[in-house]
């Protein structure tokens, strides 16, 4: 007789929507005597109650300073905030400990690598590639690095569906090509792009691969080593942790060959007037007291990711987004930027007659809460020939009513400029 | 509708945003600026036709929002035919109706005519700069050195 086979991953018990939402304090509220509907977790997420709790036993209990106390709230500080650590690099299939940096988040990550990959890498002359569809994070520290070392800062393009070029990419990577620089997600269109073909074809011209993660973490598991780049950045406050931390994961082989960031303390071996002895990553890259209860609250929500499980929270964002898919382009005059599969859940829209941000003032009073600008990717807009759109992401906390109140409330918004409104 | 948005959102803002007046090109423009929101990308233009210190034409371009387009509207129609040192007065007047509380006691409202209806940005600080965006542009353009 076989013995029984083990449960399939696949086979997750479907996420109980409900009990999440149970750990998201914010979700309680609401507004103008609506439930707050939030739908701006691509801005930032909204904190969950364990991260926060564990953030705050460390400014309660454990409030030493990390890596410099030998009294016991430093030891414990210091116990926490490296497994933490520990737990970032179990969430991206790091290889080493050691390669995972802590920063203020993924704008201190990027600019940390730009800066870094600038003095040892570029010359005049030389070329990093940036696509498109990036958020100003992933454009304007590279703009400065290459302003900076007279290199060229040469857009990778987008398809018609929003989505990377890739015939176009290789045609553009070449001799010069230093470093390619691209989002994982789409803060705009929810594309996810082809990060392991790109980085293969990078790496075949001896580039660097740096991949801004920030709208990806929530959505999809990440092995940085699966997908083959050299950097990868993101922030807590994105992945339901307070606000504050970040990180940057680099290969041990290339961190090992930046130079140091910012100065400081814990970043040195040695101190004297005439020579500064810098530490190994990670801490070369640490310098002065970090967040460090933001840093163990995302320890603590990456421990929370992990319990649930990426196949249960994978179906219920798969189902969520081919829902909003279909409630959003059902609503008449509006247009969708990207309607890409698969995708994160993120929705940018216009909507014919009402301009983003009068849509965002109009839901928001309903306790729908959206964005409305350029998202911080301008070139991406311009690309589109739009000036702005109004976004609407979900997250793990989302539910299809949320989505179906989304629909309704903008079909009033364009009732009312149509003139056929309330009034 | 809440109260604060039925004011945000009052008739002559959408009637001046659904059909702007005093937009489009302006030939024989003597000064002209422009000016961005990067918050939401509303984008500005100005023109202005000046002689002897006083505003002939105003005409403004770009795109934005309701209230930027009801403002850019309103403002151009309020500032033709005026001098460039009241078009500032009026300029200081909108800053103060939407400034802090003690300012706004203080705005001349009878002199901003349609202009006062942007008092519902109060509401909404983020709007604020929906509504003084023209203002600005307006401001620049009489600042610059012609052309």
């Amino acid at each position: 007789m076989a013995p029984p086979s083990p449960p399939s991953p696949a086979a997750a018990l479907p996420l109980d929507v409900e009990a999440v939402r149970r750990q998201f304090p914010a979700l309680a509220q609401t507004i103008n005597d609506q439930p707050l509907r939030y739908l701006d977790s691509a801005a930032t997420s909204l904190r969950l109650r364990a991260a926060l709790d564990a953030a705050r036993s460390i400014d309660e209990h454990d409030a030493g300073n990390v890596h410099r106390a030998v009294h016991r709230l430093g030891i414990a500080a210091t116990a926490r905030f490296e497994a933490a650590r520990e737990a970032v690099r179990g969430f991206l299939g790091a290889a080493h400990g050691d390669e995972v940096v802590f920063t203020a988040g993924a704008t201190a990550s990027l600019n940390l690598v730009a800066q870094g990959l600038a003095r040892t890498r570029l010359q005049p002359g030389d070329e990093v590639l940036v696509s498109v569809l990036e958020h100003h994070a992933n454009l304007v520290p590279w703009h400065l690095a290459c302003a900076e070392r007279g290199a060229r800062l040469v857009p990778i393009p987008l398809d018609g569906s929003g989505q990377i070029d890739l015939d176009r990419y290789a045609a553009l990577l070449g001799p010069r090509t230093r470093v390619v620089a691209v989002a994982h997600a789409s803060n705009v269109l929810g594309t996810i792009t082809p990060v392991a073909e790109m980085a293969r074809l990078a790496h075949a011209r001896g580039a660097v691969v740096v991949v801004d993660g920030a709208q990806a973490v929530a959505h999809l598991p990440v092995d940085v080593q699966a997908l083959g780049c050299d950097f990868y950045a993101f922030s807590g406050h994105k992945l339901f942790a307070p606000t504050g931390a970040g990180v940057l994961y680099g290969r041990r082989d290339l961190l090992a060959t930046l130079p140091p960031w910012q100065g400081g303390g814990h970043m040195i071996t040695s101190v004297a007037f005439g020579e500064v002895r810098f530490a190994q990553p990670p801490a070369r890259f640490e310098a002065g007291t970090p967040a460090i209860a933001a840093v163990v609250g995302l320890g603590a929500a990456i421990a929370w990711i992990n319990d649930l499980g990426w196949p249960a929270i994978a179906a219920h964002k798969h189902a969520l987004a081919a829902h909003a898919l279909a409630a959003l382009q059902a609503v008449p005059g509006l247009r969708l930027l990207s309607t890409a599969a698969p995708r994160v859940p993120v929705f940018a829209f216009t909507l014919a007659g009402v301009h983003p941000h009068d849509i965002a003032t109009l839901l928001g009073e309903e306790g729908l809460a959206i964005r409305a600008g350029h998202h911080c990717a301008e070139p991406l807009h311009h690309a589109l020939g739009i000036a702005a759109s109004a976004r609407a992401s979900l997250s793990i906390y989302s539910t299809a009513a949320e989505v179906d109140a989304l629909a309704v409330a903008l079909a009033g918004a364009a009732a009312l400029f149509a003139g056929r409104g309330r009034s | 509708m809440n109260p604060a948005l039925a004011a945000l959102y009052q008739g002559v803002i959408l009637e001046h945003a659904q059909a702007p007046r005093h937009q489009g090109p302006l030939a024989d423009a003597t000064h002209h600026a422009r000016v961005d929101n990067p918050l939401c990308g509303d984008r500005v233009t100005m023109r202005l036709r000046l002689s002897d210190g006083r505003i002939e034409a105003a005409r403004f371009e770009g795109h934005g929002c309701a209230i930027a387009l009801a403002s850019a509207s309103m403002l151009a129609g309020l500032v033709e035919g005026r001098d460039a040192t009241e078009a500032r007065a009026l300029g200081a007047e909108l800053e103060r109706l939407l400034g802090d509380d003690a300012a706004h006691a203080a705005a001349d409202r009878a002199r901003l005519g349609d202009l006062v209806a942007l008092e519902g940005t109060r509401a909404f600080p983020t709007r604020i700069r929906c509504a003084t965006l023209p203002w600005e542009a307006l401001r620049r353009a009489l600042e610059s050195a012609g052309s």
